[in-house]
């Protein structure tokens, strides 16, 4: 049996079932000193953005950079940001296994496990946003002396729903697919990481009863975790649709979200998956196939996006609603028209190098794209909530927005909060599941090839 | 001291070898044996032949639970503390829905990861195991009383395990 590791060497043979346990066990363990490096620029931007969250809840939310009428800022577009960030993961983890697509296999856990880390993130905004986030216990129903029970005719109660069910449903999810992985590392493991393993595999061994049980629950969680990513995004996108703002009071706004949504989460999957896959040397198993899938991907959904900008602005014309077409002016040409072309610049535009086989198939290229979308689909979200927000309906109730410092901080304290959990998830656990690759692999057999 | 039966324990290399075996089992009348498999696999389980998994009332009951909680709880929770604007209805079915569904996905899900936690404890055997069952082997073990033990010796291999081994 050939032993080579080389990606080269042999592009189409099948790695062996004992290769794909070996090859993904080796990614756990000791990551070197680049690692450790990360880690800690990771904790050091962290602990700045924990810094500046604490300086706001001393001094009161003034210190950042709210300016009536702009009183969702930063924050509620950091929030929107990280969840859709979160949308791709689900997508890629439920909607591509019920299509019994194979290539989702090798980058789902890294989808999975960027979802529950980015819904963990965007999570904290909105509490970060109502200032006492020591009552954040208020957004839930709950019996209280005062007899008083939330609205849930507002959106942003649906929201709590939509997010808090989000992250339970993907997080069981992500450990659910995790149980068989951990029991084959766990196999293979020594000393405080067989502990780790044995406790966190739950006492999985692949019996046939085991998996009868197992592979019923995941196509049914499956089955529930895709409409339940489309809803989340659509709940978003109604905090703001629900309101008769100029600019979010539009019906296209729910699969508008959805699809931007999805369109940064692969984003940010090719901008996770192009490291791990050079410091893991997991050439073998990501390959340039799914690069390629992946760009399909954001070019289908970039599409659509772009598509979602050119009929706001038709319809905002079309509309004859004066107010409705001096807000999407004021997008391109007002005070904020940087924002609003970076976003469709980097969202609208940039994506359609990928019709370009030669892009699609280029991991730097691919990579650099990503962040490009990165930065777009938060400035989308600044510019749909800020500036459409600075320009109402009365030329005297409009006003200009500017972040302070506060809120730059806790910006990028959000990027250190997940790229830890990330670092610490892809160094203690497979970032590529060992079961799943196996999966599309048949299992060898004696009397001539089956499959 | 072991935690399981005694009884044989076998691992195979290929997987319609592993299937053959089973069948044989199961002509033979042996039911209790355990199957190990490093990834779910239609061949072994149709030689198992197991019924469907009832995790599938789990989700039903759990989704079901959810939205009927998500209609009661809005209902009774918009009466109990009404808002009134513009002397409109105080429930409203169609903002709820948005609640109930959120509902439905969590209880469905929730009890869906409760009913594989209850059936996979509750169908546990004690059972002989090996490492390679979740790397590129698959394993039957067959507990049986020393006087068998011979039989199903020679079943398992002619069937064509790699190896055969008697656990006490």
């Amino acid at each position: 049996m050939a032993t080579t590791m080389h990606p080269d060497a042999a592009p189409h043979a099948h790695p062996t079932y004992h290769e794909v346990t070996r090859d993904i066990a080796a990614t756990l363990g000791n990551p070197g000193r680049s690692y450790f490096v990360l880690l800690g620029f990771v904790l050091v931007v962290l602990a700045a953005g924990a810094l500046a969250l604490l300086y706001q809840i001393r001094y009161g939310l003034g210190v950042a950079g709210y300016a009536p009428p702009v009183m969702w800022g930063v924050y509620i577009t950091t929030f929107v940001f990280w969840v859709g960030i979160a949308h791709s993961g689900t997508l890629i983890s439920a909607i591509l296994y019920l299509f019994r697509s194979a290539w989702r296999t090798a980058v789902y856990r890294t989808a999975e496990a960027m979802t529950v880390f980015a819904v963990m993130t965007a999570g904290l905004f909105p509490l970060i946003h109502v200032g006492r986030l020591w009552y954040a216990y208020w957004l839930f129903p709950y019996p209280n002396q005062r007899g008083l029970w939330v609205n849930f005719k507002s959106p942003l109660v649906w929201d709590v729903f939509a997010v808090s069910t989000y992250f339970t449903v993907s997080t069981l999810f992500l450990i659910m697919g995790l149980i068989p992985d951990v029991a084959a590392i766990r196999d293979k493991a020594v000393g405080w990481r067989r502990k780790l393993y044995e406790i966190t595999s739950l006492g999985w061994r692949g019996t046939d009863q085991q998996w009868r049980h197992y592979t019923k629950a995941y196509l049914y969680l499956a089955a529930l975790a895709t409409p339940l990513v489309l809803s989340v995004h659509s709940v978003v996108s109604w905090d703001f649709a629900m309101g008769i703002v100029p600019g979010w009071h539009a019906t296209i706004f729910a699969p508008y979200f959805v699809a931007g949504a999805i369109y940064s989460g692969v984003a940010m999957v090719v901008t996770l998956i192009v490291p791990i896959r050079k410091a893991f040397k997991l050439e073998r198993y990501i390959t340039v196939v799914h690069f390629e899938n992946l760009s399909k991907l954001l070019l289908l959904t970039g599409m659509i996006v772009g598509y979602s900008y050119l009929t706001e602005y038709f319809i905002a014309w079309y509309s004859g609603n004066p107010f409705e077409r001096a807000s999407f002016w004021n997008r391109a040409f007002g005070n904020y028209w940087w924002a609003s072309w970076t976003m469709l610049l980097c969202n609208g535009v940039l994506p359609l190098l990928l019709w370009f086989r030669k892009v699609r198939r280029s991991i730097p290229a691919l990579f650099v794209l990503s962040l490009f979308v990165n930065l777009g689909m938060w400035f989308e979200r600044f510019v749909i909530i800020v500036v459409s927000l600075s320009h109402e309906f009365e030329p005297y109730a409009m006003g200009h927005y500017t972040p302070s410092w506060v809120d730059w901080t806790i910006l990028a304290g959000s990027f250190g909060w997940f790229f830890m959990w990330f670092l610490l998830f892809a160094k203690n656990f497979p970032t590529v599941s060992v079961t799943e690759v196996k999966e599309i692999i048949p299992l060898p057999r004696r009397k001539g090839a089956h499959a | 001291m072991s935690a399981h039966p005694a009884g044989v324990l076998a691992a195979f290399r290929y997987v319609d070898d592993a299937a053959q075996a089973i069948r044989s089992l199961k002509e033979q009348g042996y039911r209790d044996f355990t199957v190990y498999t490093p990834v779910p696999n239609h061949e072994i389980a149709a030689a198992v032949g197991h019924r469907i998994s009832p995790v599938r009332l789990w989700t039903l009951i759990g989704g079901l639970t959810g939205v009927s909680l998500g209609l009661l709880m809005t209902m009774w929770m918009s009466l109990d503390y009404p808002i009134l604007v513009g002397g409109k209805p105080i429930p409203s079915l169609v903002p709820y829905i948005v609640i109930m569904f959120e509902l439905t996905i969590l209880c469905g899900a929730g009890a869906t990861i409760l009913g594989v936690l209850v059936h996979i404890l509750r169908n546990r055997r004690a059972a002989a195991y090996d490492p390679r069952f979740t790397d590129d082997h698959i394993g039957v073990f067959v507990p049986c009383a020393t006087d068998r033990r011979d039989a199903v010796q020679q079943l398992l291999q002619t069937s064509g395990a790699e190896e055969v081994r008697v656990e006490a």
